[in-house]
């Protein structure tokens, strides 16, 4: 789980040409074996072909020595709170691309869910 | 530059329609044209607003179809697609167009079919705007709404109920809208009791899935006389964008975008939010009134929930938002939409908005893409 430090400083993710003042990246951060905090979540009821009903969803931040870092993804549980301490768990196959509107070969589908600590 | 006025406007029957898009979009632009008592051939530019024709139904192309269909070979045409707010900027396209002195009459005519699709397939269509990060975790537009309402109640500690008065709101305006999909008053208790879509959010919160087509007719204003005795001047129009990763915004329930286009729209018009006296807000869901009345202006930040729940946006209230019904009510068809917040708009500020008419001088339209990722405020005054 992969975010860019950019020249200004900042750290955001996902990565990006150039960062938020426009600067290039400088670097990268690994957020995979962090914790976060939740920031606010949801449970979808209406979910597109190839997502997993319910799906449970999460804005959280992680914190970068000192510097937030958000990332929004799936939970492992919809038992959740808002400030809860969770961890990124790999997941080879977040949404099956074989049914969705977007071509498959044209980005990744694995990534990380967050897990309640 | 050319001052610019609008001198026509339609809206096609929204809601489960029979007619596919370039039938939509015909009907619509041709009683535009006959509001307008203005014959085909005359129109200089036509542009079409519509996100997805290919997506739902296999038909590109739509701009150049629509001015065979309706007569207006060989007009300059294009295609505008800025997702859920593809309508502000065909507004944006067709202002330009006479305001540059390009065209003296631009047809604008938005439209999207889409009720053929199943509610999975058109939320996909419309999550395909979403960044890949996003997309891959099934995130929709609908979720969006549900982590950002969920921020929004807790932040400002504002009650469950003020999103269904919301609805209950739109809901009531869109009985008076005989072109409404809804025409039928709602209670608190029928939202808040309503399935859950996205938590905290139930489908009372939610738009409906919709066909539909709505024109508006443009030329500079010193020749609007010509085709109407009453007529709308544009007198403030402006665009922005936000971060196309939602998550990256500094706090999610500031629309960053809307702020933006909003003060640029009135600073052009000279008019601060309190002059507005009537306002078409993009509520394709509950919480986004609420973000866009305090994004430009019209309550504080934590407020706006509170204006809603005194009735200060009421018909009657002291500022009235979405008295067409809005998105809620009216129905959504994605490209028609900001064309018929401008119909409504241009109705009331020439006071032909039938039983809906609220005696406004200068109205306000807000069109939203994405979560906010692009936004095109209006500005109209009747003359």
């Amino acid at each position: 789980m992969e975010a860019y430090r950019y020249e200004d400083g900042s750290i955001g993710h996902p990565g990006h040409p150039v960062g938020p003042d426009g600067g290039d990246p400088v670097g990268t951060v690994d957020l995979s074996d962090r914790t976060a905090e939740v920031v606010t979540w949801t449970v979808s009821h209406a979910t597109p072909p190839g997502v997993r009903e319910p799906n449970a969803l999460a804005i959280v931040e992680f914190d970068v020595e000192g510097t937030g870092v958000r990332a929004v993804g799936q939970l492992t549980t919809a038992d959740v709170a808002v400030g809860d301490e969770v961890r990124p768990v790999h997941c080879e196959e977040l949404r099956d691309p074989s049914v969705c509107l977007r071509e498959p070969e044209s980005q990744s589908w694995d990534g990380y869910r967050f897990e309640p600590v | 530059m050319t001052d610019v006025a609008v001198v026509g406007a339609s809206m096609t029957e929204f809601g489960r329609r029979e007619a596919w898009i370039l039938e939509l979009l015909a009907e619509a632009g041709t009683a535009c044209l006959e509001n307008a008592a203005v014959p085909p051939d005359a129109v200089d530019h036509l542009y079409v607003a519509n996100m997805a024709s290919g997506e739902f139904e296999g038909q590109t192309g739509v701009s150049n179809a629509l001015a065979q269909d309706i007569g207006a070979v060989p007009a300059y045409t294009q295609r505008v697609d800025q997702t859920s707010a593809s309508g502000g900027a065909g507004i944006y396209a067709a202002w330009q167009s006479v305001a540059s002195g390009a065209s003296e009459l631009t047809l604008l005519v938005g439209g999207e079919k889409m009720t053929h699709r199943t509610t999975g397939e058109s939320t996909d269509v419309i999550a395909s705007l979403t960044h890949p990060v996003e997309y891959k975790h099934g995130v929709t537009l609908p979720s969006f709404a549900g982590l950002t309402a969920r921020r929004y109640l807790e932040r400002f500690d504002a009650p469950r109920e003020s999103l269904a008065r919301v609805a209950v709101k739109n809901h009531r305006n869109g009985v008076l809208n005989p072109h409404a999909q809804f025409q039928e008053e709602i209670d608190v208790e029928t939202a808040m009791e309503s399935p859950m879509v996205a938590d905290p959010l139930r489908l009372y919160d939610f738009c409906p899935v919709t066909d539909g087509a709505a024109a508006l007719l443009f030329c500079p204003a010193d020749r609007a006389a010509e085709y109407t005795d009453d007529y709308a001047v544009v007198t403030g129009i402006a665009g922005a964008t936000d971060t196309h990763v939602v998550h990256e915004r500094p706090e999610p329930t500031r629309m960053s975008a809307v702020a933006d286009a909003g003060r640029d729209a009135l600073g052009m018009a000279g008019r601060d939010p309190g002059d507005v006296d009537v306002a078409e807000l993009h509520d394709m869901f509950t919480i986004l009134e609420f973000l866009q009345m305090e994004a430009l202006g019209f309550a504080p930040e934590g407020e706006a929930w509170r204006a809603v729940q005194d009735g200060r946006t009421d018909r009657d209230g002291e500022l009235p938002v979405n008295t067409s019904g809005g998105l809620k009510s009216k129905g959504h068809p994605l490209g028609a939409t900001g064309v018929a917040q401008g119909h409504e708009i241009y109705r009331q500020v020439t006071g032909t908005a039938g039983e809906r008419t609220v005696g406004a001088d200068v109205g306000l339209a807000c069109n939203v893409g994405g979560f906010g990722n692009c936004v095109t405020a209006t500005v109209m005054e009747g003359r």
